[in-house]
């Protein structure tokens, strides 16, 4: 047990396990938004949570409450189904939709810290951009242990998360692939959908406090779509955004001690970096797009041309 | 009109010796009827086509029995049960372009996914959903492609593996929505062959369609659609100039005089919509 605390005292490695969490959390999640091309909703969403935090101290009095996730889950599942009503009216695009309803969100909520809760320790740019250097002085006893906060949240977010994506993968994978063969077969796609959602938004509050929203947001979108060009199978593409989530704290923290810079904004490049590399080298990326462009005589389904047997 | 005391028996069952029974649909997408008032009765065992002009809400139709839209008003009865007590009789196939084709998935796991409802809440496909989602490959053609990404298949191919993922359900009725859209001449025949199997197998089939050059070689049974119901019922029966024009409106090109006479519908009447055949519809 003195070797574990010794372990998890340095500030470094809460870091970085934070990082990883957040982004394992954010990537498992992150997949499903990518594939139904809904991933901007990450965005809308990360940032009305916090009208769902500021009505809960509004209405408790205090930061201190579990009710915070409920409240943001709920200003979460808002936002969507609001972008869904205004899509459903005809009227509206889904990305303009997004673009209207979450910056009203966040101004109401923006408004309502100014004006009732000004002396609380809700500002907002730890909500934009979180402090996940000083992760680690925020700790609570778990057992023999002394253990940052947001390293018990994100375990917790981290392993509901995983649960749900492994229990599930199979009504997740339809009811993304063809919502509408999920529906007949009775897998209930829309509701699966706001299940999805609201874990995004509990994931989100999760990873405010020690990440904030943009890396949140980095997390989720990111590696998945570097994933999405390395691999054309969904369970691939699930583990490869958890490993390059994984890679992207190690990496950017690394970075940013070495070169004392904010270290959220280095995991959140490291990601980019990655995106990058998959962008050039992955199997769907530019490099083998324009050889197989190229070389004509050897495309890898060059029988295809012929159709199969009637 | 019958009141349902007189129509629904002693076992609960409402009108079952119909395959499909459909009763007073309506539906409206924001606030413009897309079905209106729509009775459809199709018997079991007949390859049936529903067809109508773009916009004419075929698919919603289709879509409003397997309850992905919920209807204004009016009930569907699947061989006499509401659809969701009949759920694992009912095979459904989307149209193709309606799903995402990069979806990183092979084909074999796409018609894999036409066990889910059998397999039912959290549990994932074995040997067996494998093994049964390959024979289905092989009744397409398509045993050699399952290991292929789905966007590496042609038109054809990807909608045969549509028909495996609803052959592997193993269903009563099937209902297909254009499977004939944008498919090459190999697979138009494959399918036609696929259908007539399933009609020798006492099946039932109700496809969205909209080739009327072919409605009569390739169908049995006929439901002309326009946000109303013009007219049902077998083939040569109702396909006449007159249900054509009123579904079509005027504009109708009739090739064949012919077609003016009920019961003549082996000559072949070619009814074409000009504009319709330059744009096909998408809806």
């Amino acid at each position: 047990m003195n070797v574990l605390q010794a372990w998890l005292d340095q500030p470094g490695v809460t870091i970085v396990l934070v990082g990883t969490l957040v982004g394992v959390a954010a990537s498992l999640l992150g997949t499903f938004l990518v594939l139904r091309r809904e991933s901007m909703l990450s965005d809308a969403i990360s940032h009305s949570v916090l009208l769902g935090i500021v009505v809960v101290y509004l209405l408790t009095g205090t930061l201190d409450t579990p009710l915070h996730v409920v409240g943001a889950a709920l200003a979460g599942l808002a936002t969507v189904w609001l972008t869904d009503v205004l899509v459903r009216s005809r009227r509206v695009k889904s990305d303009a939709a997004i673009g209207l309803v979450f910056p009203a969100l966040f101004a109401v909520a923006v408004l309502l810290i100014n004006l009732y809760a000004r002396d609380v320790h809700l500002d907002t740019d730890a909500v934009l951009l979180g402090e996940i250097a000083f992760a680690w002085l925020d700790v609570v006893r778990v057992g023999a242990l002394e253990v940052a906060r947001s390293l018990v949240t994100m375990l917790v977010v981290t392993l509901v998360n995983l649960a749900f994506v492994v229990l599930l993968y199979k009504e997740l994978k339809l009811a993304t692939f063809d919502p509408q063969l999920a529906a007949a077969l009775g897998l209930r796609p829309a509701l699966l959908g706001y299940a999805l959602l609201g874990l995004v938004s509990v994931s989100a509050v999760g990873a405010f406090d020690a990440v904030g929203a943009i890396l949140f947001v980095a997390f989720v979108i990111v590696p998945p779509t570097a994933a999405y060009l390395l691999t054309d199978r969904l369970w691939r593409m699930l583990t490869l955004g958890c490993l390059i989530a994984v890679g992207s704290s190690l990496g950017g923290y690394a970075f940013a001690r070495a070169y004392d810079v904010s270290i959220g904004g280095a995991m959140a490049s490291a990601t980019g970096v990655f995106l990058l590399l998959a962008l050039l080298l992955g199997k769907h990326g530019v490099l083998a797009r324009a050889w197989r462009r190229r070389s004509p005589t050897a495309p890898p389904f060059a029988e295809l041309g012929a159709e199969g047997r009637p | 009109m019958t009141t349902m005391a007189q129509v629904t028996n002693a076992t609960g069952m409402h009108e079952p010796s119909y395959a499909l029974h459909v009763e007073d649909l309506t539906a409206s997408y924001s606030g413009s009827a897309v079905l209106w008032d729509v009775d459809l009765n199709v018997p079991p065992g007949v390859l049936a086509a529903i067809v109508g002009p773009n916009g004419a809400g075929k698919s919603t139709l289709l879509k409003c029995v397997i309850g992905a839209v919920r209807p204004a008003a009016g009930h569907v009865y699947v061989f006499g049960r509401p659809y969701r007590r009949q759920r694992h009789r009912v095979a459904y196939v989307p149209q193709r372009t309606s799903v995402d084709w990069d979806f990183p998935t092979t084909a074999l796991d796409v018609v894999t996914m036409g066990l889910y409802g059998r397999l039912g809440w959290l549990r994932q496909p074995r040997r067996r959903e494998t093994d049964e989602a390959l024979e289905a490959l092989a009744m397409v053609g398509m045993d050699a492609y399952g290991e292929r990404q789905i966007s590496q298949l042609s038109g054809g191919q990807q909608q045969r593996v549509f028909l495996a993922r609803a052959l592997v359900q193993d269903a009563d009725l099937y209902l297909m929505d254009e499977p004939f859209a944008g498919v090459d001449a190999t697979t138009e025949r494959a399918i036609v062959e696929l259908l007539k199997d399933l009609r020798g197998r006492g099946k039932t089939v109700v496809a969205v369609h909209h080739d009327l050059q072919t409605v009569s070689t390739y169908f049995d049974w006929l439901a002309l659609l326009n946000v109303r119901l013009i007219a049902q019922g077998p083939v040569r029966e109702v396909y006449t100039a007159e249900h054509l024009r009123a579904a079509y409106g005027p504009r109708v090109v009739l090739l064949n005089a012919g077609a003016e006479q009920p019961g003549s519908a082996a000559a072949a009447p070619a009814a074409v919509d000009a504009g319709e055949r330059r744009a096909p519809p998408l809806d």
